[in-house]
């Protein structure tokens, strides 16, 4: 089974249906929006196919296809997986069929033409599997520049108010970011012994000197679309103009390419340089979480706050990556699938809030409970999860990271737990000015108001809120995945784990 | 007294140079007899056969490597690559030129010395037919252009320059409409253009004094060798380069570009973008590689700076424009830059990355004059950048495919433009210029800016009153649009046919 090309067939599906839904009859939306559907469940099923055909203690990277591109730079279409991400992988097949019925309605009211919308959900799925299959650095970089024009026609074609500048600037960081990636790629290749090829780059030798500059190349692209601060600025203007579902995907996907580059590219490529380089990372992701908690709780604006609360959430990852111990680091992958879940469902509710209200300001709701009970509970379930309350997925993930953290950098762990009250603070206060309360006057004149969860949003929200739960209760099918990956990533670098002091005391 | 005997001239290796002066002759024969309903489709017809044919016979020539014509003219890979190339340009500029279904009579006026703003001139404007003087003129262009390629020796270059430049200067004062734009576009480009030819002029005198010959064996071996002083090397080389410079657009010696790129008929334009920076830096490239290799050490770093500057006044200044063709114009200097970089890797890659990168250059810049052409009002072409505003919501395919040729301008990947900066870039880094790359990098972060703002009018501003229409273009214009959309498209996503023929192209003779 593992001869099958998955990756290629995975990346290239989405493709075609794109260019399918692209040229429907713009005067049959709904036929656009079946066959988008449809088309995005197949891309799952294949999914969950690979992995179930994957072997979790088998080989480090499994269901590798490679053919010539470029031969004159030694450039190839090269698809290889390993745990790390196969598990994006998932959560992409997972997320998009969700998002597409989430936005059924969200390009209507729009003057664009509705199939075309859906086209560019199902190309940027086509591009996001694509940068997480390549084991090519080139096609790496490829799929890394190209997620971004569909994810900006997303934006700018049928985003809100700020959707012009929000786009423009969402581009022009993330394409800044991939210039200096450039620089770094082309030195890679030139001085790494003229290959793109991951695994014969990760022998390559460079000076001291070089290797830094090539993993600030990488780390800065990186650090840019994670974002990590002080690079975040874009994250807010995009989450908050992007449609929810588009948002749901910036923030619940796309930015997760950052911190699996860092794990796949900067430390396994560059590992002198990242140990180098790690304080000031480590530096970095502390001051995001507590910087970006603080900013989550003075907003006013529903889909700027989410924002907020997920360059917070990416100073933990960045957090258990920096760590260089295998609890962490697989803390920190779990943590990039749960974020993905969490926060993805917390986009796509906000969004449903925003749909009836047509204004996603805080002040403009208030009291929401007592008009929308279902839709409130999905939204307190949403923001605890996101808190990483204990029994849902997130706690698992994050508890790891500090955990992993402790053992071997006290000060950064206690910092971080900090922010885990600052989450406390913005999540709750948040849940209470929209949900809870007295009925805000002005809400209950709005007749979208009165109507709770639909069918269609019941089927979009179930199957998240039931993924949370069961991974919470139960993660051991993910971290077996993902262990075995971070170890080889720690051994990478040549980090071990430190030994446990209490086995010691004991002798 | 020794008897004088003729050089010895390989007649196959230079067909398509013959064929197309004596195409160009008989379209000047045919403007003399040819009544003047004939004229128009029978100089198209002619021209564009005469180009085919060469093209032809450059294909069947392919591994022809001689000297000829005692030394004067070199057929080697590189030669015989840009000439295809700018074969290949100029039947798509040509297919611009000839296109007359956007606009009564074509792009062209009818009677150049025609006074502007009288009645005559009215008349002409609305109802007359082009000039058809174009087609033969383009043509001697282009062969001068074949000529300049593969020229040997600095005089045979001197004389190329002269017989491809002088049609340039009179089909840029050819604008049927905006003519007094156009005729100050072509006096300036004539004046600026007599300079850089008496500069090259004079450095070929100097370098003659120092080597003793005009040969770029000779010139090399003296270089290598001779024990004598260098001060008229450098002053040579240095005069010679201003020259070539100046054609290719780079700074400091870039001044005349927006205003020529702005008032010339736009066909005439796309002519000049694609195929003038094709023949400068193949050019360019012979002088520094076959002729002056032995004082690279000494010319890199200045040359290095040159690039440096093309790079940043070309992005800096696109930032500002508010007119698209001027963008355009700053673009294709920036452009200028970046294929300098290629040109001082001073590698074997070097000269096959630089090669791919003005191919690939070339479609994009022409399929991107092209879509300026189809974008008018009642006035002519609207190149305010204000009125495209909303032209997404008017015309999206034309949108589309300007957007799409935008992408490939930024580098980004799926297009030649991606694959040629990181050809350009990859050959620098290899031979060690990574100062010229990290500029590279930070001017295509620059220059994003302005094609991005050129997208977000299209696609994210409102249509205005002012929102001129979007003409259906002909059957030429289209096939031009075409052919540069789809070799923009093939050449970023199989790139490997052509890389690799760039390759196998890239070694001089001497």
């Amino acid at each position: 089974m593992s001869d099958f090309p998955f990756l290629s067939i995975l990346t290239g599906a989405p493709l075609v249906g794109a260019l399918i839904v692209a040229f429907l009859p713009r005067a049959k939306p709904e036929l656009a929006k079946r066959v988008a559907f449809v088309w995005s469940l197949a891309v799952l099923v294949l999914a969950v196919v690979m992995w179930i055909a994957y072997d979790a203690g088998g080989a480090r990277f499994q269901f590798r296809e490679s053919y010539t591109w470029i031969p004159a730079w030694d450039a190839k279409f090269t698809f290889a997986v390993d745990g790390i991400a196969l598990v994006m992988l998932l959560l992409i097949a997972v997320l998009v069929p969700l998002v597409i019925l989430a936005s059924w309605h969200d390009a209507d009211s729009s003057r664009r033409s509705v199939p075309v919308y859906f086209a560019l959900l199902l190309a940027l799925e086509s591009t996001m599997i694509g940068v997480f299959a390549a084991a090519d650095v080139f096609l790496f970089y490829v799929f890394f520049e190209v997620m971004l024009v569909p994810m900006y026609f997303l934006i700018g074609s049928y985003g809100g108010a700020r959707r012009q500048y929000a786009a423009v600037k969402f581009f022009l960081y993330s394409l800044v970011g991939g210039l200096f990636m450039l620089a770094a790629v082309i030195g890679l290749w030139a001085l790494g012994g003229k290959t793109f090829d991951w695994q014969q780059l990760l022998s390559a030798d460079f000076s001291t000197g070089t290797e830094r500059w090539l993993f600030l190349g990488f780390f800065v692209a990186f650090a840019i679309k994670a974002p990590f601060f002080p690079f975040h600025t874009w994250l807010p203007d995009a989450g908050g103009a992007a449609p929810a579902g588009s948002a749901a995907l910036l923030v619940g996907v796309l930015d997760k390419v950052g911190t699996f580059g860092i794990l796949r590219y900067c430390l396994p490529l560059f590992p002198e340089a990242s140990t180098w380089f790690a304080p000031y990372a480590l530096a970095l992701a502390v001051i995001g979480i507590i910087y970006a908690s603080l900013l989550a709780v003075g907003q006013n604006d529903l889909k700027r706050l989410v924002s907020y609360t997920s360059i917070a959430h990416f100073g933990f990852i960045g957090v258990g990556i920096f760590a260089f111990t295998t609890q962490a680091g697989t803390g920190a992958v779990l943590y990039m699938l749960n974020h993905g879940l969490a926060t993805g469902l917390l986009f796509l509710v906000v969004g449903m809030f925003v749909a009836r209200r047509g204004s996603s300001l805080v002040s403009d709701f208030g009291g929401a409970g007592k008009l929308v009970p279902l839709l409130a509970g999905v939204l307190l379930f949403a923001g605890l999860a996101s808190l990483a309350l204990p029994g849902t997925a997130p706690f698992v993930s994050e508890f790891l990271v500090l955990i992993g953290t402790f053992s071997v950098n006290k000060t950064v762990a206690v910092i971080a737990t900090a922010g885990i009250i600052l989450a406390a603070a913005y999540v709750l206060w948040m849940v209470q000015r929209t949900t809870q309360g007295t009925l805000n006057p002005a809400l209950a004149t709005v007749d979208a108001m009165r109507r709770d969860l639909t069918v269609r949003e019941k089927v979009v929200v179930a199957p998240l809120i039931a993924l949370l739960l069961v991974l919470g209760f139960y993660p051991k099918p993910v971290t077996d995945v993902i262990n075995p990956a971070v170890q080889a990533t720690m051994q990478d670098i040549e980090k071990s784990d430190p030994a446990p002091a209490v086995t010691e005391a004991a002798n | 007294m020794e008897d004088l005997s003729l050089p010895k001239i390989d007649y196959a290796a230079i067909a398509p140079m013959l064929i197309l002066f004596g195409v160009a002759c008989v379209g000047v024969l045919f403007e003399a007899v040819l009544p003047k309903v004939a004229r128009r489709s029978t100089q198209l017809v002619l021209a564009l056969l005469g180009l085919v044919a060469a093209l032809v016979v450059i294909v069947w020539q392919a591994d022809t490597r001689v000297l000829t014509a005692g030394g004067a003219v070199a057929i080697d890979g590189p030669t015989l690559f840009l000439q295809g190339a700018i074969i290949v340009l100029g039947i798509m500029a040509l297919l611009l030129i000839g296109d007359r279904a956007l606009e009564h009579g074509g792009a062209f006026v009818a009677q150049a010395a025609v006074t502007v703003g009288s009645e005559a001139d009215r008349r002409q404007a609305v109802k007359e037919q082009g000039a058809t003087e174009v087609y033969p003129l383009s043509v001697f262009a282009i062969a001068g252009m074949l000529l300049f390629v593969a020229a040997n020796d600095l005089l045979t270059m001197f004389v190329a320059l002269e017989v491809f430049s002088l049609p340039l200067y009179l089909l840029c004062a050819l604008a049927r409409r905006r003519r007094l734009l156009s005729q100050e576009a072509a006096l300036k480009y004539f004046l600026l253009g007599a300079y850089a030819s008496a500069f090259f002029l004079f450095g070929v005198a100097l370098v003659y004094g120092f080597a003793g010959g005009v040969e770029f064996g000779t010139i090399h071996d003296s270089v290598t060798e001779s024990t004598q002083s260098t001060v008229l090397l450098y002053a040579g080389l240095a005069m010679i380069a201003i020259g070539l410079l100046f054609k290719a657009a780079a700074a400091p010696f870039h001044v005349w570009t927006p205003d020529v790129y702005q008032g010339a008929p736009t066909p005439i334009t796309g002519l000049m973008a694609a195929c003038t920076k094709v023949a400068a830096f193949g050019g360019l490239l012979r002088v520094l590689y076959v002729g002056f290799d032995g004082v690279a050490w000494d010319y890199t770093p200045i040359l290095g700076v040159v690039a440096v500057l093309t790079m940043l006044i070309g992005a800096v200044l696109a930032v500002t424009q508010t007119d698209i063709k001027r963008l355009l114009a700053y673009s294709s200097i920036a452009n200028a830059g970046y294929l300098l970089v290629g040109v001082l890797a001073l590698s074997k890659d070097g000269l096959s990355s630089t090669m791919f990168y003005l191919v690939a250059y070339g479609f994009t810049v022409i399929a991107a004059f092209g879509v300026v052409t189809l974008v008018r009002d009642a006035d002519g072409e609207a190149t305010h950048l204000s009125r495209w505003a909303g032209l997404g919501r008017r015309s999206p395919l034309y949108a589309g495919i300007f957007t799409f040729i935008l992408l490939a301008f930024a580098g980004i990947p799926l297009t030649s433009g991606f694959i040629a900066k990181f050809a350009v870039f990859g050959a620098a880094l290899d031979a060690g210029e990574v100062w010229l790359v990290v500029f590279g990098v930070i001017t295509s972060m620059l220059l994003a800016f302005p094609y991005l703002r050129v997208v977000v009018m299209m696609w994210l501003s409102e249509p205005g009153e002012s929102t001129p229409t979007v003409s259906i273009p002909g059957g030429l214009t289209a096939a031009a649009l075409v052919i540069g959309v789809v070799a923009t498209l093939v050449l970023g996503v199989a790139p490997a046919p052509l890389l690799d023929l760039t390759t196998s192209a890239a070694d001089f003779v001497r």
